[in-house]
């Protein structure tokens, strides 16, 4: 039997501005029928790239410089015209990265899978028939309710499941995913990774699953390949390679992710030093040397050759090197701990609710949410998109103000709503760092500009400014001649550390976090959860950090709160939020962030229909998804919050009944 | 703690964009356009010093003698040679246009960046005043506001601008409007600055773009205004070489078919607003890429 897909010695360019750029160099993989494979890389690692070049699908400025592709025997680039039609009418399918883009939002989802039989010559009537039959197979539970819905009425989850099922109509025997869960919240993706993997046994159809989330892909993938900077670093059964990597560069990134378990205080995050290169630049030796530990002379000069290691490949020079280096001297020092006297609170935030007016609607971004926040402490701030997060943040910044009856205390003092009636020292104290910091630098202005002003602003004058400077930028690890950059000449990871200088510059109390890491690249993250740990405990700032990602807010935070549509459901100190007993809520969220090697029996929450959320619940906002739902109880009655040592949930279930962590086995 | 060091020190290095000036001098659109531009420009300067005939010299002997050696475009009724009044021409028209775009361009981007950062009813009640303007015919108004204020061209500077300052402002205000969606003007007001510090210090440098698009658009409408108010005779008077007020005098002879008393007037003035519109769509060009 021939491979669904294989690619033997890939090289594509694309040309840009008269020049041609190598943009994937030497890549050869296969995917044999039925199999899994997946691949991972940074943004402009050439991961899309090479799905598009597979299919043949590369848009006019590129172009196959070498190598073979091979469909179940057929080449893509053999074939004429209507063969190759013919290939990818039947054979094969792709699923992209946003759902809401890939769908027609005039017509019915009902429509747009029918179509997907009628174009395999299907009637009207048969097609529809078989398209619903495909939506109650992507577990699809209202099928015939959501054939009548537009795309926008369906949540990201359901309407990647719609895709999926457009995908699996001409029932392919390749099916490409171009990072299919990217932007959907933990617990959707959770159950759309299941329902990926349910779905390959039952049809039998050859997955390649591209994403930058090594977590996803230990979970789907038998085989994985490592892509940086156009090169297939590393290849190989997924679970060896995972356990033991053997290029540096797959090292470098699984060690810098934080793992179950890590804290601030028990050592600093592995990071691989410097920056992706921007796509098709070209390179003398190993396309890693810049950034790699062991890279000497020889490395930098001459290309690695494809080591076989038995079943699996590293382009490395010095394969031997890496085991001991896994074990090796990377761990550094451990962040001091942070002191926790009983000292009053910086922060206090007092039954605080936001409801926002959606034409005569009155929509409640917020509910009755009170905290508190210590000095030099870190409050972690987790739950998915729509939960509140970002309104929280901007509460406290004043930038909206809260509904009559909220208040923000800073050191016991009543702070104005809005930030333009706060005072000047007021509102230094609270300063934030944005997710994108492509929208929070003015890209008018210089590294100087941005960093200057705020000090400025701050009433610092002259040589004192020019010190402060100084010291921003040395702690913060840029270098002076940063200082005459445009954000659009800085990568993603210096233009962050430029938003977290900005914060620090005048001092401020409470810094708030707001995703900081999230449009970052994987190797460029922890270098930047470690100086945000480094900032917090020479200044003994306290810091709210918001994060849909639950390793990483345990990496850093002290006390955890968990929103959920804008209600509080859980807070309290880190360990004992993911010891348990937690929230059902928060025992979905932990489920779904399962990391590679870490067994549990999973809980999932269903998904629900848009628009389904009742105005006016009387009882738990999380009843309507909840695997532990009491009966009626939970419908009409809020639930108390019940507290022990600190640790509040707000459930109806009592708290010894509620889950524990799984014993790690 | 030194991997970090060394983790900031690399350079993100990006392969160097060619810088939109380089992108720009590339583009043929743009050589073009400041080739025609830039020559009209020279004989605004320099042209009455360096035509072959005084362009006021009457010489009725030799009236609306067709193109020759002598006289290379021709003469007009009073036999001025045309060749040297269109290259003096060039200049009312190239600094009434130009300064009424100016005009226009300031205002507008005032306009614009208030209505767009300021919002509110401010920006309601411009919109709506806006709208008005836009709608009424320019050549109208311009005809009823130099009656009222008498033709000179400081009138038609001011005029000219102000009827362009609407359409300036819409186009800044929907540039401003995409700015304010932006993380670092709520970072800026966080910081404390000021209403006219972010307007002017944080918005409008990332507006300049469409800013200078609008403008050298406008150049192109304003060139054409001129030639029209002139034309009209709302321009300078006789015996000015301008190009609309050459064209006034002279299309009662074309039926005669002398030809050339217009049509090296009108190619003039139909070639500077081709050379403005080229340089606009590659200054557009440019700022898209």
């Amino acid at each position: 039997m021939s491979a669904a897909l294989a690619i033997e010695n890939l090289s594509v360019a694309y040309r840009a501005r008269g020049e041609e750029r190598e943009v994937l160099r030497g890549v050869s993989f296969a995917v044999p029928a039925g199999g899994a494979y997946g691949l991972v890389g940074e943004s402009g690692s050439g991961k899309s790239t090479l799905a598009l070049a597979a299919l043949r699908l590369l848009p006019g400025a590129g172009r196959l410089t070498g190598g073979r592709v091979r469909i179940d025997g057929r080449e893509p680039y053999v074939l004429d015209a209507g063969g190759l039609r013919r290939l990818r009418a039947h054979d094969v399918s792709m699923v992209f990265q946003n759902p809401a883009r890939a769908l027609n939002p005039s017509l019915t989802i009902g429509r747009q899978v029918a179509e997907a039989y009628e174009v395999l010559g299907w009637r009207r009537a048969e097609a529809e028939e078989r398209a619903v039959a495909m939506l109650e197979r992507v577990r699809i539970a209202a099928a015939a309710r959501v054939m009548a819905s537009y795309p926008r009425q369906l949540s990201g989850g359901m309407q990647q499941r719609v895709l999926l099922a457009m995908a699996l109509a001409k029932d392919p025997l390749l099916l490409v995913l171009d990072e299919p869960t990217t932007g959907l919240d933990a617990t959707v993706e959770a159950e759309l990774i299941d329902l990926i993997a349910a779905l390959r046994g039952e049809l039998g159809t050859a997955h390649v699953l591209i994403s930058h989330n090594l977590g996803v892909v230990a979970r789907l993938c038998r085989r994985v390949g490592v892509l940086y900077a156009g090169r297939l670093v590393e290849e190989g059964p997924a679970a060896a390679l995972l356990a033991d990597p053997r290029h540096p560069y797959t090292l470098g990134l699984l060690q810098s992710l934080p793992s179950p378990g890590r804290r601030k205080d028990q050592g600093r995050l592995a990071t691989i030093p410097g920056f992706p290169p921007p796509p098709g630049r070209p390179t003398e030796g190993c396309v890693f040397a810049a950034r790699c530990v062991l890279a000497d002379q020889r490395c930098r000069t001459e290309p690695p050759a494809a080591v076989d290691l038995g079943g699996r490949v590293s382009l490395c020079h010095y394969v031997e090197r890496i085991p001991p280096l896994a074990h090796g001297t990377i761990r550094g020092v451990a962040f001091a701990p942070v002191g926790r006297a009983p000292t009053p609170a910086v922060i206090e935030a007092v039954r605080l609710s936001k409801t926002y007016r959606v034409g005569r609607r009155a929509v409640r971004a917020l509910s009755d949410v009170s905290f508190t926040l210590g000095p030099g402490e870190t409050l972690g701030l987790v739950g998915e998109s729509g939960s509140g997060k970002t309104t929280l943040a901007r509460l406290l910044l004043g930038l909206v103000a809260p509904d009559i009856g909220g208040e923000i205390r800073l050191d016991g003092v009543p702070l104005a709503a809005l930030a333009a009636n706060r005072g000047a020292a007021e509102r230094k104290a609270l300063r934030i760092v944005l997710q994108d910091p492509d929208s929070a630098l003015n890209r008018a202005h210089t590294v100087r500009h941005l960093i200057g002003r705020v000090l400025r602003l701050a009433g610092l004058q002259g040589a004192a400014r020019k010190r402060r400077l100084a010291e921003l930028l040395a702690a913060v690890r840029l270098e002076p001649r940063h200082l005459a950059e445009r954000p659009r000449q800085l990568s993603g990871g210096l233009k962050q550390r430029v938003a977290i200088a900005r914060a620090f510059a005048g001092e401020p109390r409470v810094v708030i976090c707001d995703e900081p890491t999230s449009a970052l690249d994987l190797s460029v993250q922890a270098a930047i959860l470690n100086l945000l740990a480094d900032l917090q405990r020479d200044h003994g700032t306290s810091t709210i950090f918001i994060s849909h990602d639950l390793s990483v807010v345990r990496f850093l935070a002290d006390r955890i709160a968990v929103l959920y549509r804008g209600c509080l459901m859980e807070i309290g100190p880190a360990e004992q939020v993911f010891a348990g007993p937690h929230h059902p809520y928060t025992e979905a969220l932990l489920s779904a962030a399962g990391m590679p090697g870490e067994r549990r029996a999973p809980v999932r929450v269903a998904s629900t229909l848009q628009g389904t959320r009742e105005d006016g619940v009387t009882g738990c906002v999380f009843h309507a998804r909840c695997p532990r739902r009491l009966g009626s109880l939970c419908k009409t009655v809020a639930p108390p919050v019940v507290e022990a040592d600190g640790h509040a949930i707000r459930c109806h279930i009592p708290r010894g009944e509620l889950g524990l962590a799984a014993s790690p086995d | 703690m030194s991997r970090e060091v060394i983790a900031a020190g690399v350079v993100p290095e990006e392969a160097p964009q060619p810088s939109r000036w380089r992108l720009l001098r590339r583009s043929g659109g743009f050589r073009a356009g400041a080739a025609i531009v830039g020559f009209w420009a020279l004989a605004a300067l320099f042209g009455p010093m360096l035509v072959p005939w005084n362009p006021f010299a009457t010489d009725p002997l030799h009236a609306l003698a067709p193109p020759s050696a002598a006289h290379w475009f021709g003469t007009d009724q009073l036999g001025r040679d045309i060749f040297s009044r269109v290259i003096a021409g060039s200049r009312d028209i190239l600094t009434i246009a130009p300064l009424a775009t100016l005009l226009g361009t300031i205002v507008g981007s005032a306009l614009g960046l208030a209505g767009g950062t300021l919002g509110g009813a401010f920006d309601f009640v411009l919109g709506r005043i806006i709208e008005v303007l836009v709608s009424l015919p320019l050549i109208v108004v311009a005809l009823l506001a130099l009656v009222a204020f008498g033709a000179s061209p400081a009138t038609t500077i001011v005029l000219i601008g102000l009827v362009f300052a609407p359409l300036v402002a819409r186009t800044v205000r929907a540039a401003v409007l995409g700015e304010i969606a932006l993380d670092y003007v709520a970072a800026a007001e966080l910081c404390g600055e000021s209403r006219l510090a972010i307007m002017f210090v944080e918005i409008l440098p990332n507006v300049l773009g469409p800013v200078l698009v609008e403008a050298t658009v406008r150049l192109g409408y304003a060139v054409f205004a001129v030639a029209s108010l002139s034309f009209l005779g709302f321009g300078p008077g006789p015996p000015s070489p301008d190009w609309g007020l050459a064209i006034a005098e002279n299309y009662g002879v074309i039926a005669g078919g002398y030809w050339w008393t217009v049509s090296f007037d009108a190619a003039a003035t139909a070639s500077l607003v081709v050379g403005v519109n080229l340089l606009a769509e590659a200054l557009h060009q440019a700022l898209a890429s």
